[in-house]
């Protein structure tokens, strides 16, 4: 039987998620376009006095990178379980762990990643100055992969119900808050004097946390909801 | 009349009530608590007896068969 | 309830025992309300700097502890019941959560209108009540999510898994979130900082007391309608008196 190394696993995984992703490009594009629409209504809502968007830039890029994360989240599992092959992963020799940490990794690098590229364009139009927009990017890129993650156990828990999207949202955001103290906490740290580094270094625990065991917890839920 | 306690704050009833100005602020925050434990106590009680129902209701139909 | 439920584990024995702990609980509660409230109202005396308006911590203070303990114990029973596959762990589990969530509710309410007089607003993002509100929070998507569910082992295990994701997350979320409130220099709702008069800690103690046994008397209430809905298809049920009235 030909054994696939836990790296092997992973490439495959991600690239047929890839793949299946790259056929609805529409997806992706939907996702950056919401980033922005949203981040564009909080200067409609609150007013374009600069000094004020300037504060405000970094909590509203984040929330709104956060609830662009959310989108995509219930699509992560839903094709596979309602054609069969999530079954058939679940009753296959390999780790459905690994399975599953190769589609956290296709989900960022198709939602997450974008919305880290597409922040410090946004981050413009609130003024934000250059060393800004780097932490800004930094954080969004090890804060990304972890709503990926928690948002992952999310969709295998609230697998095939009818609430789907929205109730999605209700348990993963609340999990997500620490992320998102931390990266603007970062941002914020360059004006106030206090160390950027530690700021990002929580982030990067929390990465590192979830990392090891969401997988792991997200396979167990989808066991759960496919019994 | 007055009320007359250890510590001697309260002098009348309607002091009492007042709380020193702060009526609106106590009152609305306990009356607040009892009001929810108040509604909880009655669902839960409601929702046993609409669960013995249901019981019953599944139980007659049952012995019919 | 560091009872041996061992014995008790199936829901039919369970029941009963249920239903004859609940006025030993439900009396108690009553009484040490009465006695808490006195004590809070007519012993204890005006604070120097809040007026009569800190009163209202009596309540607030048993609120956002029972708030987080039920919490906990919600999520240990959940995942007993995901553990060991007893559906009577599972079942507590379910009749924590209205219970709870509703003690964080009162807990956000008193909290606000303490805020209000003492700080001039009624939201102050304090950490303790930012943490609180996120409690409620978790505590809705684990009634929802178990509400969603039509199967109920996939309910229970599928939300006993979340209150274990949460419970994890509780002290993160609470450590980054004081983290965030000194940052931002935001206010800390704390008591006057020198020690308290003692019948101010007795009228608390007494209502936290009073409150515990309160939420005790409601979940072994609302466990037993859940028994009977779950096993309304067996023979002890159908032979219960007061099925068979």
């Amino acid at each position: 039987m030909n054994q696939l190394s836990v790296f092997n696993l992973l490439q495959l995984m991600i690239r047929r998620d890839l793949l299946l992703a790259m056929r609805r490009r529409a997806d992706v594009l939907t996702i950056l376009v919401f980033f922005a629409l949203v981040v564009s209504l909080f200067p409609l809502g609150v007013g374009p006095e600069m000094e004020m968007l300037r504060k405000m830039a970094p909590g509203v890029l984040w929330v709104a990178a956060l609830l662009a994360s959310m989108l995509s989240l219930g699509r992560l599992f839903s094709a596979d379980y309602l054609d069969g092959t999530l079954e058939q992963m679940m009753l296959a020799p390999q780790s459905l762990s690994v399975l599953v940490l190769g589609k956290m990794i296709a989900h960022w690098l198709v939602s997450g990643l974008p919305l880290v590229l597409m922040a410090p364009v946004l981050g413009l139009q609130f003024d934000m100055s250059l060393p800004g927009l780097l932490v800004l990017m930094f954080g969004l890129l090890i804060g990304t992969p972890i709503l990926s993650m928690l948002g992952a156990i999310g969709a295998a828990l609230t697998l095939g119900l009818r609430g789907g999207g929205v109730l999605l949202s209700l348990l993963v955001l609340p999990l997500c808050i620490p992320v998102l103290i931390f990266g603007t906490g970062a941002v914020e740290a360059l004006a106030s004097g206090l160390s950027v580094v530690s700021n990002l270094s929580f982030i990067a625990a929390l990465f590192m946390l979830c990392l090891v065991f969401t997988p792991w917890v997200a396979a167990q839920a989808l066991r759960i909801s496919m019994e | 009349m007055g009320l007359r306690i250890e510590g001697g704050m309260f002098v009348s009833i309607a002091e009492f009530f007042n709380m020193g100005g702060y009526a609106f602020y106590v009152w609305g925050a306990y009356g607040v608590t009892v009001l929810v434990f108040v509604i909880e106590i009655v669902l839960v009680s409601h929702k046993r007896k609409a669960t013995l129902q249901q019981v019953r209701l599944m139980r007659e139909a049952g012995e019919e068969i | 309830m560091a009872i041996n439920w061992f014995k008790y584990s199936a829901p039919s024995t369970f029941y009963g025992l249920a239903g004859k702990l609940i006025p030993w609980f439900a009396v108690p509660a009553a009484m040490l309300f009465v006695l808490g409230l006195y004590i809070g109202f007519f012993v204890a005396p005006m604070d120097a700097v809040q007026g009569e308006a800190y009163r209202i911590i009596f309540i607030h203070v048993p609120a956002s502890i029972l708030s987080m303990f039920l919490y906990l114990v919600m999520a240990g029973y959940a995942a007993l019941g995901l553990i060991f596959n007893t559906r009577l762990s599972s079942m507590m589990a379910t009749a924590l959560a209205p219970t709870g969530a509703l003690f964080a509710f009162i807990s956000l309410w008193t909290g606000a209108l303490w805020g209000k007089p003492m700080w001039g607003a009624w939201w102050v993002w304090d950490a303790r009540l930012t943490s609180e509100l996120i409690l409620l929070f978790l505590y809705f998507g684990f009634i929802a999510l178990h509400a969603s569910i039509d199967d109920p082992r996939r309910a229970d295990r599928a939300a006993a898994l979340l209150a274990i994701v949460g419970s994890v997350n509780v002290p993160i979320i609470y450590f980054s979130v004081k983290w965030w409130n000194t940052l931002h220099q935001g206010s800390t709702i704390k008591f006057t900082g020198t020690s308290m008069h003692i019948a101010m800690q007795q009228a608390m103690f007494t209502l936290l007391l009073a409150c515990w046994l309160y939420a005790v008397t409601v979940t072994l209430v609302r466990v037993r309608s859940i028994i009977l809905e779950r096993e309304r298809n067996t023979q002890w049920v159908s032979e219960l008196k007061e099925v068979c009235l």
